[in-house]
């Protein structure tokens, strides 16, 4: 049964406004509540919203946070947004799914699924980050929104936009997947593709994020739109019986999912939410895009940039914002940084669906390659308590699977036909079956 | 060598909010120097203390990152177009 998104009882809690400034991550240098995003008085370090922590723990218990709504906003207190009345579009609180028969081919004993496949509403964890952003923008009187995107970012942004009424720019790499431009193109924004890879993108949004008065929410909103992905960090600490994993799995692109996720942890502890624990952090990447695997290989504190070459073009990005921190996370939490090959990505969606039940994107098939790369080097104890975190939806990117899971079997509609058809199923590898009649 | 230098906005404060300069400079480093002396303490913004570029600064020359190049040794040509932009975006 679905649950109707009824937008006056889904109003987040009261809890007024508990971020109070932006702070240079490196420099520590405070700036204003405003839209930027790097240190400029200084070091162009990146900002970090800064919130009264104190404020928090008074505010929130484990049973407000249950009685809130059916979504990111249950958060609301951590969140930074100053407005009772955030676009609530039902994003968030997706499945967390306890595997069994992919643990157990696995090896596995105690294996998660955070399933963002079905996040609301276009499918991706990015409805997470959106959501937060374009609720600031509007706090910050933007009427127009922007975002550079691998395409889910741009599917986010233009949906979510539509419902607020807000105009919409999205910049794209102009050799997307069909599903994740007629995805974006659906909501009626300006989609501008763009002749080069998602980092010739980002860098043409840079130039322009300041000369429109657009709010692009993953470059002058970008303090406020990543905190939207400590979201996943608390909803599996809250579904887990308010505790946290032992050990986390998730995919790389800027590398900022992966250290959010991480801070939602933090914070959980730091308001007595739950119990502090060590959490091992472990990052998946292609190979055709893996610059803080190969840091993290050859033991270097920096990212040298590449250029992408991957089918998982929605983690493609070649000159990660956040590389060095999700590098720092998992050295210090004794996590891995792993790569697979495109076979690899191809074989983990594979995996997971005939598992699991659950159709993921290029990215979740690498995250599924990589639990399995590590899982079988003995870099996962089998009685960790794991959650692999599965971002974007198998749909938007049909084309990466096209030609490895075989046709359909096609038959006349007669008795002695299905029959013939039965056989061949039976005798035959799928892959085997082409599309013939039978 | 004379160039076109793209700015961006948080240093158009030293630019008399000028988002494109002429400079000259037969390579980075050159051209870091003159638009010090163009605009005296752009530069301090975009290396630290030891004169290295700062890690949350990318350099591109003719849309191509420097990384890719020979980083701050990287030729200049008359015409050549340098863009300054902030690491820290997208994802």
């Amino acid at each position: 049964m679905t649950q109707a998104i009824d937008r006056p009882q889904a109003k987040a809690p009261s809890t007024g406004s508990n971020f109070t400034a932006l702070r240079c991550k490196e420099c520590g240098e405070v700036y204003d509540l405003g839209a930027k995003h790097v240190c400029e008085d200084v070091c162009f370090g990146p900002l970090e919203v800064v919130y009264d922590y104190d404020a928090i723990r008074r505010q929130v218990t484990r049973d407000s946070i249950a009685r809130g709504p059916k979504s990111i906003w249950r958060y609301k207190a951590f969140l930074p947004v100053a407005t009772d009345t955030p676009i609530d579009v039902g994003t968030g609180m997706t499945p967390l799914l306890k595997t069994n028969r992919l643990a157990r081919r696995l090896g596995l004993k105690s294996l998660y699924i955070k399933n963002d496949a079905v996040n609301m509403p276009t499918l991706s964890f990015k409805d997470r980050v959106v959501s937060v952003a374009l609720t600031r923008a509007q706090e910050l009187g933007f009427s127009t929104v922007s975002c550079a995107s691998t395409g889910n970012l741009a599917n986010s942004t233009a949906a979510i936009a539509a419902h607020a009424g807000l105009d919409c720019c999205v910049f794209i790499p102009s050799d997307l997947e069909a599903g994740k431009v007629l995805g974006t193109l659906i909501y009626g924004p300006t989609v501008m593709a763009v002749k080069g890879n998602y980092d010739q993108v980002n860098r043409l949004c840079s130039e322009v994020a300041n000369t429109h008065g657009w709010g692009f929410v993953n470059i002058n909103l970008r303090p406020y739109y990543s905190e939207g992905s400590k979201t996943l960090g608390y909803e599996v600490a809250e579904q887990l019986g308010w505790q946290l994993p032992d050990h986390v799995v998730a995919p790389l692109a800027s590398g900022s999912l992966f250290t959010k996720i991480h801070k939602g942890f933090q914070e959980f502890v730091k308001v007595g939410l739950v119990d502090d624990k060590p959490v091992r952090f472990s990052g998946a990447q292609a190979e055709g895009c893996s610059p803080i695997a190969q840091a993290f290989a050859e033991g270097r504190d920096f990212i040298s940039p590449v250029k992408p070459n991957t089918i998982a073009k929605s983690i493609a990005i070649g000159n990660p914002a956040d590389g060095v921190y999700a590098l720092e996370l998992a050295r210090k939490t004794n996590g891995n940084i792993a790569a697979v090959t495109d076979a690899e990505i191809i074989e983990g969606m594979k995996l997971l669906a005939e598992t699991e039940g659950i159709f993921t994107e290029t990215a979740g098939g690498t995250t599924i390659a990589v639990l399995k790369k590590l899982a079988e080097a003995g870099k996962i104890n089998p009685d960790e308590t794991t959650v692999a975190y599965i971002t974007g939806n198998g749909l938007k990117t049909q084309e990466a699977v096209h030609g490895s899971i075989g046709e359909p079997l096609t038959l006349e509609p007669k008795l002695d036909s299905f029959e013939r058809a039965l056989e061949r199923a039976r005798t035959l590898n799928r892959l085997e079956w082409q599309q013939v009649s039978v | 060598m004379t160039v076109k230098v793209l700015i961006p906005t948080p240093l158009q404060k030293f630019t008399n909010n000028q988002a494109t300069l002429e400079c000259e400079g037969g390579n980075i480093v050159e051209l870091l120097e003159a638009l010090n002396s163009a605009c005296p303490g752009i530069k301090a913004r975009l290396c630290d203390d030891s004169g290295e570029l700062r890690r949350f600064v990318n350099f591109y020359v003719n849309s191509e990152d420097i990384r890719f190049l020979q980083g701050k040794e990287t030729t200049l040509s008359d015409g050549d177009e340098v863009s300054i932009v902030p690491a820290v975006a997208g994802g």
